[in-house]
Order: C-alpha cells, then sequence, then structure tokens
C-alpha cells in the first residue's frame, strides 16, 4: 500500500524536482545576463522527465503509471522519441542555441529566458494544483459519507 | 532544495549589480575632477563581472571579479584660466564617457529589476509548495 502511494504521486513529485532544477538553471541565465563568456544553460525537460520517471519504476519494482504497457514489441510506442537523448545523462543542462550573439561572448537572450522562466513557474504550480487534486481525491475515497 | 538557491543567485546578481551602480555613481559624480589625491586627474573605474559556482551543482551565481581603471585617454580641454592648465592652457580632465555612464546606470537598474522578480517568483512558489494537501 505504500508503495502504491507513492507511486500514485511519484510523477508530481519528479515534476516538481525538476522544475525546481530547471527554475534554478534559469535564474542562473537571468543573474548572469552581463556576464562575460557566460554560456545559457536550459534543462531538456522531457527527456529528465522520462529519465525520472524510469528511475522511479526500477526502484519500486512497480509498473510505470505513464504511457501503456507492451504486451508485444512490435505495438506502436505512445510517446516521439527524442532527437537529442544520445549524449549524456538526460537531466543533464544542455548549452541553449545562439540566437543572438554578442561582443563579449554572453549567449543570454532575456526575452527568451524571461518566456521560459514564467512559463516554468506556471507550470510548476499546475504541479502542485494537480498533486493538491490528487489528495483531495484520496480524502474523498478514504471518508465514510 | 534547489528553489532556496534561487534566492543566493539572484542575490549576488544583485549585489554585483549595486557594485556595478556605485561604479557608475562614483565615475558620474566625479566626471569633472581635475585632480585626485595623487595629484593625477580622476579615472573611471568599471566592475568586472565573473560567473561563480554556488554550493548547487547547476546554480552559477555573479560576482565583482575585479574593478579596473577604464584606460582611454583622459579628455583635454583648453581653458587657461584654470588652475592646473599647463604652459599651453590646456587642462587634463577625467576620461569619464557620461553618455556610457548614463547607458550603464540603466542596464545596471534593469538587471537588477529583473533579478528582484526572479526572487519574488521564487518565493511565491515556494509559498505555494507549503500549501500542498491543505
Amino acid at each position: 500500500m505504500p508503495n502504491q502511494l507513492d507511486a500514485a504521486l511519484s510523477f508530481h513529485q519528479n515534476a516538481l524536482r525538476l522544475r525546481g532544477q530547471r527554475q534554478e538553471l534559469i535564474a542562473s541565465n537571468i543573474a548572469n545576463a552581463d556576464t562575460p563568456n557566460y554560456k545559457a544553460r536550459d534543462l531538456d525537460f522531457s527527456s529528465a522527465m522520462k529519465s525520472a520517471m524510469a528511475n522511479a519504476g526500477n526502484t519500486n519494482n512497480t509498473p510505470s503509471t505513464q504511457g501503456l504497457s507492451k504486451t508485444s514489441a512490435l505495438h506502436l510506442s505512445g510517446t516521439p522519441t527524442l532527437s537529442n537523448s544520445s549524449s549524456g545523462a538526460p537531466d543533464e543542462a544542455r548549452f541553449r542555441p545562439i540566437i543572438q550573439g554578442s561582443v563579449d561572448g554572453n549567449t543570454v537572450d532575456m526575452d527568451v529566458e524571461r518566456n521560459q522562466f514564467a512559463d516554468n513557474a506556471i507550470r510548476y504550480e499546475a504541479s502542485l494544483t494537480m498533486i493538491n487534486h490528487q489528495l483531495k481525491q484520496m480524502l474523498t475515497a478514504l471518508q465514510n459519507q | 532544495m534547489s528553489l532556496f538557491s534561487v534566492f543566493n543567485i539572484s542575490g549576488s546578481a544583485m549585489s554585483a549589480q549595486s557594485q556595478r551602480l556605485n561604479a557608475v555613481a562614483s565615475n558620474l559624480a566625479n566626471a569633472d575632477s581635475a585632480t585626485s589625491a595623487n595629484g593625477t586627474p580622476y579615472k573611471a573605474k568599471q566592475v568586472v563581472f565573473s560567473a561563480t559556482p554556488t554550493n548547487s551543482p547547476d546554480a552559477t551565481g555573479v560576482k565583482v571579479q575585479k574593478v579596473i581603471e577604464d584606460t582611454s585617454p583622459p579628455k583635454v580641454v583648453y581653458d587657461p584660466k584654470h588652475p592646473l592648465a599647463d604652459a599651453k592652457g590646456y587642462v587634463t580632465m577625467p576620461n569619464v564617457n557620461v553618455t556610457e555612464e548614463m547607458v550603464n546606470m540603466i542596464s545596471a537598474s534593469r538587471a537588477y529589476q529583473n533579478n528582484v522578480e526572479t526572487m519574488n517568483a521564487a518565493k511565491t512558489m515556494l509559498l505555494k509548495t507549503l500549501t500542498i494537501g491543505q
């Protein structure tokens, strides 16, 4: 039973952890907007999330709650394949492509960073809302009415 | 807890930017100081930022690595009545470029604001996190 509770909440737990990590990276980029030769970094969220869920599935020995379970190798996979997950750890920070280079070698584009920062914050709060609703659902199921 | 280090990152950036603003203020204040403690005209000061690692591997803060003196040549003004004028009537004035300093000031102030907003967003996120299960 504790395992099942863990599995039920692990998706959003991992999502929150990775969103927090990404927020930190983007905050670093914004902080270093005027540092010469600083290269902006970001996280590939979807591959990091995939690897986090794969790890959670292995350690808990419970089937992953994400996606369909395949009983034949010929079944189509429901998720698109990532083009850049070939090298390095998936939850590793990568350098952002240069949109407009600057003379001092800094690759922080403030528009992109602010945009991603706001986007990430909203998604973090969305995960929080969903985890709250999951808990409320559980409470409803537990209560005798 | 990675969101807490956002405070460290933004805080380091804010103190670095305020030091830059300090240098700008000093340069603007001394834009006409033809002499100083060592007898030479004031030299414009510029800060050099450098990325510095913090306790978390992903987080990179900012620090002022050094304060350098601007090496651009001083302005030479013709003013024979000035007490510091040389034999030909020229006075050596500081190499402060007021336009550049004003741009620098706006840039520092905007960067500071950005980091304040970053910090506020992280604070909101952490406060929301505390309400899980309520």
